[in-house]
Order: C-alpha cells, then structure tokens, then sequence
C-alpha cells in the first residue's frame, strides 16, 4: 500500500538498536532493585551467592560467550557466500543456546530440591535477604531465559530461510537483526553472571 | 554506503575475541575467589564492562557503525547508571 | 510547490485496496488510516473515562453515600485512571496526529515501519480489552488506584492480573510508536530537511519517542514484578518478606512521571503549529523551542520523587528532586514567553484552533505554577493527597493535553476530512468546555487547601460547597463536551470542502490536497527554507 518496496537495511537496523535500548532498560529496571537490595542486605548476598555454583555458571558464560561467536562469524561467512557454513555456524549457535538453557534447567532443579524457590517457607526461614536474593535471582535468570528461548526461535526461523535461500549474501540484515538481537541476550548474561555467582 | 555496509570481518577477529572474553570470564572467577573485600565487586563489574565493550564493538559492530550508534548505547549505559544512583541517594542516606 | 490537482490520485479515504468495508481500515498499514482508528478508539475510551468521571463528580455532590459504595467508588476511580492515563492521554496526541501528520510534516510517505505501527494499534486494543476485561471477571474489580501501588496491588482480592497485565501490553503499544516515530525522523526527511529545518511538532515527537522509548521498559518490567509478587510471592516489594514497597513506588515514578512528558510534549507541539500559523508569523525563538522540549525530556526523567515527598525518602533525596523539579520548570516557562512572543505584533486570525491554545495557555500556566507549590517540599506536606493534587493534574493532563488534543482536531479537521466545520457550534462547545473546566478543577484548589483527601466517596460537611460548585461544573463541561464532538460528526456531511490550505499555514501537510492522497505527495518535496517561513 506504501509502495516503498526498496529494502533500507539501516532503517532496520536502527529500529532493531532501539529496540534492544528497551530490552537494556528493562533490565535496567532489575538492575536498580538489585543494587538497593544487595545494598540493604549485604551479608545476606554474600553468603547466598556462595551457595550457587561458580563452575555451573562460568561454564553457561563460556557456552554462551561461544555462541554469540558463532552466530557473528555466520555472518561472514553468509558475506562470503558460503551457505553451508553459515547454516553450520547457526546450527551450532542454537545447540549452544539449548545447552546453556539446559544446564539452567539441571542448576534451578538442583536449588529447588533444596527447597530454594519464590514462596518457599523453608527458604523464608532463612531470613530476608536469602528471599530476596533467589527471588532476584529466579526472576533475572528466568527472565533471561526467556529471552534466550525467544533468540532461539528468531535463529530457527532466520535458519529456515537462509536454507531455503530466502536470505542471501545481499540481503542479510535479518540475520544481522537477530544476531544483535543474541548478543544482547549475552551481554546481560556477562552483567548476571558477577552480580549472582562472583561476588562472593 | 554499499561498500562501508558491507564490511565484511574476518573469521580470525571473531576467534581472537572469543579468545579473549574466555580468558577475562576465567580471570574474573578466579580473581573474584580470592578475597578481596569491597574490591571484588568492583574488579567483577570492571572486567564484565571491558567483555561486555568487546562483544558491543566487535559481535555487535559498532566499531564499524556510525558514531551515532555507539553515542546512542552509551547514553543508555549512563541513564541506567543515573536512575541507579538517584534511586540510591533515597537508600543511602535514609 | 502547492498542487491543486484534486482528482489526481484517490484521497486516503477513497483509495480501494484489497480489503473491503472495516477490513480496509483494521488491515490498513497507511498511517493515515490507523490515526483514524486510533482517534476513534481513543475517543470512545475517553466517553467512557469521562463518563466515569461524571458519575464520581455526582457521588461527591453530597457527603455520604449518594449513588455509589465505598467499593464501587474505588472501583471506578481505579478504571477511570487506567482508561484516562494509559489509554487516552498517553496515545493521544502521539497516535492520533502524530501518525497522521508526522510522515505529512516531515515530506516522507509513511512511517518506517507500516507493520509495526499497525501492530501497535492492535496491542492498544488488546491492553484495553485486557482492562475492561479485569472489571467484569474474577472477584471483583480492580481498586487500587491507577497507580497499583505496592503492596496493596497484591494483597487485594480485586482482579488485578488482568489490569496490571493490560498496561503491560499497553506500555508495549506505546514503545513501538515511539521506535517507529524515531526512526521515520531519523531516516525519512524529505531532502533538504535539515533538522533545523523541521516544524516544532514532529521534533516534540521526537523528544516524545526517546521518552517512550527509554522510560516504558521500566514500567513494564514493574508491572512484571507485581505480576510475579501476586502469583509467587517473591517478596519484591513485600516488607514482610524483606522487600521495599517504597521501592516499587520509585520504579513506578520513574516510568510514569516521564509519562506525565510523554503526554504534554506533543501537546506543546501542536501549540506550537496552531500559534504560529494563526499569527502569520514565524514562531518565536525556533532554536530555543527545541532545545527546551529537548532539555524537558531530559530533566523530566530524574525528577519521580516528587510524587513521594511524603513517603519516608531520605533528607538528600527529598532535596535533590525538589531542586530538580523546579529546574524542570524553566524550558516550561521559556515555551509559553516564546509562545506569547509569537503572537506579539502577529496579524492573529482568531479561529477555534486559536482560541483553544488561548484557552490551553491560560490552564497550562494555573496547572503549571500550582505544581511548583507541590514540588516544594514544606508545601507538599500539607497539600500531598489531597484534591490540590487532583486539580493540579487535571490542569496540567487534562487541561494541557486534553485542550491541546482538541485544538489540534480543530485545526487538521479540514486536512484529515476535507471539510470544513461549523464554526459557531466548535465555538460554542468550546465555551462551555472552558467554563466547565474551570468550575469543575477550581474549587479542588481550593477544597484540597482546605484539607479534603482524594480518592474517597464521603467528605466531611465543611467541604460541602466547593463540592457542588465542582460538580455542576461537571454537568457543563460534559455538555460542552457533548457539543464538540457531535458537531465534528455532523460537519463530515458538511457541504463546504476544504481547500488544501485554509489556515495559510506554512507546514508541508498544507501543500497537499486535504483530505491526502493515499502516498501522501506525488512527488517528495525538496526541502530549501524553514519551516516557518512568512516572510
């Protein structure tokens, strides 16, 4: 109806940065309790961080970490016109990104066999801050995760059409999108990860 | 325009930084272990800026964008950090 | 550069597409066609606000109860706040004629992104259904104010889920208009459209956008932790569990005083357009205009703690957002000296548009000097809660948006229908809108001094007087209210056609035919002089 019909791939990438300012203020938002809380209840934090595993969440940071690679070096590799690496390169990025949410899985089974979740009374026990740190900590990690499932459906369906050549080498900024759009997810991950399981 | 778009980055830069980021995230567990007091937060938060600067500059090209860009992601950095700090003049000093 | 070829190409309202019928509007991505849905959306949703307004104006025309509980009362104040804020004030000005006018005013053929700005109105439907929904379902409706102050919001048997969830998805409308009218400015000026070459209203939606853009998250992200407070008990904001309900009110503030600039910026805008051409002179001190709405966006985003001057904040807080209030004040008062500074020694053409930015100017200023009694601290104390609080913002968000958003339909009327309307009824209505206004938010001054608290359905006797001065107010402004709209309804019969200019404005949505052709113009202008030029 607009009759626009030539493709402005600036215009869609500067959409796509506006929108991952919204993503990094609404993190922001979690990031301003966190302080105020972890400021009012400094003990609390620090003894409840130790009890999450530093080795679980180092090895998601690297998965992670790898996984952003991938999906940026896809692109290059989508440049150069080479269509099977770049489907490898994304294949790789969505085991990476299932990986991550599995180890997630295994590490939140592990806390709330121990009776460590949101409105549990044994974990209400323990003292205020306690409560207040896992619940920070289920709902960022939670809400992270979500983000990760929504960037994985993104790169499946951005997979999809690269396979069947509906993206190529000079028409690539959909690939591009979802890409800033996972390494956003990474770069919140790289703030999660010292505030919940380094600062001991 | 089309050729400034088009730039492409070498696979060797991405494994570099991948390098790179793996070596500061072991570096910032270990360090983080020792203690350090109320330098630990501090050394965390340091090294997750530098990590997080490399995946903005590189992964997410705004090494090769226009100015405005990283203009733009550092005015949302400094806003978060306002917000922050305003909120905490309240908690700070009640 | 004005064409008068009227039969050229299909005007947007006669244009056939693939779709027939509503379907030719719901499944529309022209953004003259989505303005419209959103004007009537937004326009039904305000007879709803409104009438809940009038309803609660004549439970308080007597203390006791007169018409309505306790409970109904808080009921209605909660929708009448939600529907009045979240969907009415904030899409406003923004989604109605910024969607309409901005591509216009800055010589582009549609926003940057058609489908998302379809999408978003569909978000506004669906957040306001969500609303309504809440009224109707689960054990009652909603009664904690607009504000869904923590811990009550998850502590009340009221539905609250659906409401919370409802500004949620109306926060996720409002941040994709932003985004996309960021965009369009950034990436679609006509050639030569410098940007000091742009008309005041679409660089007021700029500011707008980047407010929308970078304050809604917050909101949304609160209205989650209130989400997940009620269904898992996370203890966020919950003090027996170690949370802060302070806390929660700060992250409120601080979406939802920027908020309070996401709604008045536009509406300076269009003041600013409706001034000017009225009296065919440039606007005065162009440059200053927009560094002042730029500088308003920027400050009004460190100044939430002003709504809780009351509530415990530390003594360095408390003076910080004091001070930072009335700095905020500043670029607000160089916007009206250089509004009135425009019209001196103008040849003025007093048309309707003009008398409402009179009208808008005079409550704008009342609302505005009585928020600097509020942001001083020693004062707030007494006045915090009480009906001064309620006229003051109506001033300000009724008086200010509302004034403006009227204005603006009366000056882009011929441009968004061809035709032109009756004069005498708009004048008319407008009268009796003013003089309600003032009756009904009036005597709040007075009584909140006085001591009367807001959101309650009795009052003591003393009150009494004030009370029912207020309320007849509320008979005329509604009437007034009546009058305008029925007579922009009955004008789109109107046999008199408006020509592609009749104001002699100078902006670029006046060298094409009115109502627009469907691409808006044949060929994209080039842009050479600024935008006000009488010269």
């Amino acid at each position: 109806m607009t009759g626009e019909t030539h493709r402005d791939d600036l215009t869609s990438k500067t959409g796509m940065w506006l929108f991952l300012f919204t993503e990094m203020l609404l993190f922001g938002g979690l990031f301003v309790v966190y302080s105020v809380y972890r400021f009012r209840n400094p003990v609390a934090f620090h003894l409840a961080a130790q009890e999450l595993s530093v080795t679980i969440g180092t090895i998601n940071t690297i998965i992670l970490l790898t996984s952003s690679t991938m999906i940026a070096m896809s692109i290059t590799a989508l440049q150069t016109k080479n269509k099977k690496l770049t489907l490898f390169l994304l294949g790789i990025t969505i085991l990476l990104g299932l990986a991550f949410l599995v180890n997630k899985y295994f590490e939140w089974g592990g806390h709330i066999k121990e009776h460590i979740y949101p409105g549990s009374s044994i974990l209400a026990l323990r003292g205020q801050g306690d409560v207040l740190f896992f619940g920070l900590y289920f709902f960022m990690t939670g809400l992270h995760a979500l983000h990760i499932i929504i960037g994985l459906i993104f790169i499946a369906i951005i997979t999809a059409k690269i396979f069947r050549n509906k993206i190529t080498f000079n028409n690539y900024v959909l690939l591009e999108n979802s890409g800033l759009y996972w390494h956003l997810v990474d770069l919140i991950w790289i703030f999660l990860y010292p505030l919940f399981y380094l600062i001991t | 325009m089309e050729n400034e778009k088009n730039h492409i980055i070498p696979y060797r830069t991405f494994l570099f930084v991948l390098a790179g980021l793996i070596t500061l995230t072991l570096t910032s567990a270990v360090v983080t272990q020792i203690s350090l007091g109320t330098f630990t937060v501090a050394i965390a938060l340091i090294i997750a800026t530098i990590k997080s600067s490399l995946v903005l500059r590189v992964f997410m090209h705004l090494k090769f964008e226009s100015r405005m860009f990283s203009l733009a992601v550092i005015a949302v950095v400094l806003l978060i950090a306002t917000v922050i700090i305003i909120t905490l003049l309240d908690y700070l000093y009640r | 550069m004005i064409y008068q070829k009227d039969t050229a190409e299909p005007s947007y309202l006669d244009y056939k597409g693939k779709y027939k019928g509503i379907f030719s509007w719901i499944f529309s991505t022209d953004h003259k066609r989505i303005a419209l849905l959103y004007m009537f959306s937004i326009l039904t949703f305000f007879a709803i606000g409104a009438t809940l307004g009038l309803l609660m104006k004549f439970e308080l025309i007597a203390p006791g109860r007169t018409i309505m509980s306790a409970q109904a009362y808080n009921a209605f104040f909660t929708l009448h706040g939600i529907i009045m804020i979240f969907a009415v004030v904030i899409p406003g000005l923004p989604a109605v004629f910024g969607n309409f006018l901005l591509p216009i005013m800055i010589g582009a053929k549609d926003v940057a992104f058609p489908r998302i700005n379809l999408l978003s109105w569909y978000l506004y439907v669906t957040g306001v259904s969500l609303v309504v929904i809440s009224q109707f379902t689960g054990q009652g409706p909603p009664d904690t104010g607009w504000t869904f102050y923590a811990p009550y919001s998850f502590r009340t048997a009221g539905n609250m889920l659906p409401a919370v969830f409802g500004a949620f998805v109306l926060g996720f409308s409002s941040i994709l208009t932003g985004l996309n009218f960021l965009v369009t400015i950034h990436r679609m000026r006509a050639p030569g459209m410098t940007w000091l070459k742009m008309p005041l209203f679409p660089w007021t939606l700029y500011a707008t956008g980047w407010v929308q853009l970078l304050a809604t998250p917050i909101i949304g992200i609160t209205l989650l932790m209130i989400v997940a407070e009620r269904t898992l008990h996370i203890g966020f904001f919950d003090p027996t569990l170690g949370g802060d309900p302070l806390l929660y009110q700060h992250l409120f503030w601080t979406y939802s005083h920027p908020a309070v600039y996401i709604m008045i910026l536009p509406a300076m805008g269009a003041i600013s357009e409706i001034i000017t051409t009225y009296s065919h002179k440039a606007i005065f001190g162009y440059k200053f205009m927009i560094a002042s709405v730029l500088a308003i966006a920027f400050v009004g985003y460190f100044i939430w703690g002003h709504h809780m001057f009351t509530s415990g904040m530390s003594g360095t807080a408390l003076y910080t957002f004091s001070l930072l209030t009335f700095i905020v004040a500043v670029p607000s008062a160089i916007k009206v000296f250089n509004w009135i500074a425009t019209m001196h020694q103008g040849s003025i053409d007093l048309q309707t548009p003009f008398y409402w930015a009179m009208a808008f100017l005079f409550v704008f200023m009342i609302g505005g000097f009585s928020g600097l009694i509020l942001g001083s601290l020693a004062a707030n104390v007494h006045l915090h809660n009480t009906h001064f609080v309620v006229a003051h913002f109506h001033f300000i968000v009724f008086g200010g948006t509302g004034f403006a958003f009227f204005g603006a339909m009366h000056y882009w009327y011929p441009k968004i229908t061809g035709r032109m309307y009756d004069t005498r009824w708009a004048n008319i209505g407008l009268v009796l809108f003013f003089i309600g206004f003032i009756t009904l938010y009036g005597p709040m001054f007075y009584l909140g001094f006085k001591g009367m608290p807001r959101r309650y359905y009795d009052y003591d006797e003393v009150f009494h007087a004030g009370n029912i001065v207020s309320t007849m107010g509320s008979w005329v402004l509604y009437s007034g209210l009546v009058i305008i709209v029925i007579n922009l309804f009955a004008s789109l019969k109107s046999k008199i056609k408006a020509p592609s200019d009749p104001w002699g404005g100078k902006t670029l949505e006046w060298t094409i035919p009115s109502p627009p052709p469907v691409e808006n113009f044949e060929e994209i202008p080039t842009v050479t002089k600024g935008p006000y030029n009488y010269s």
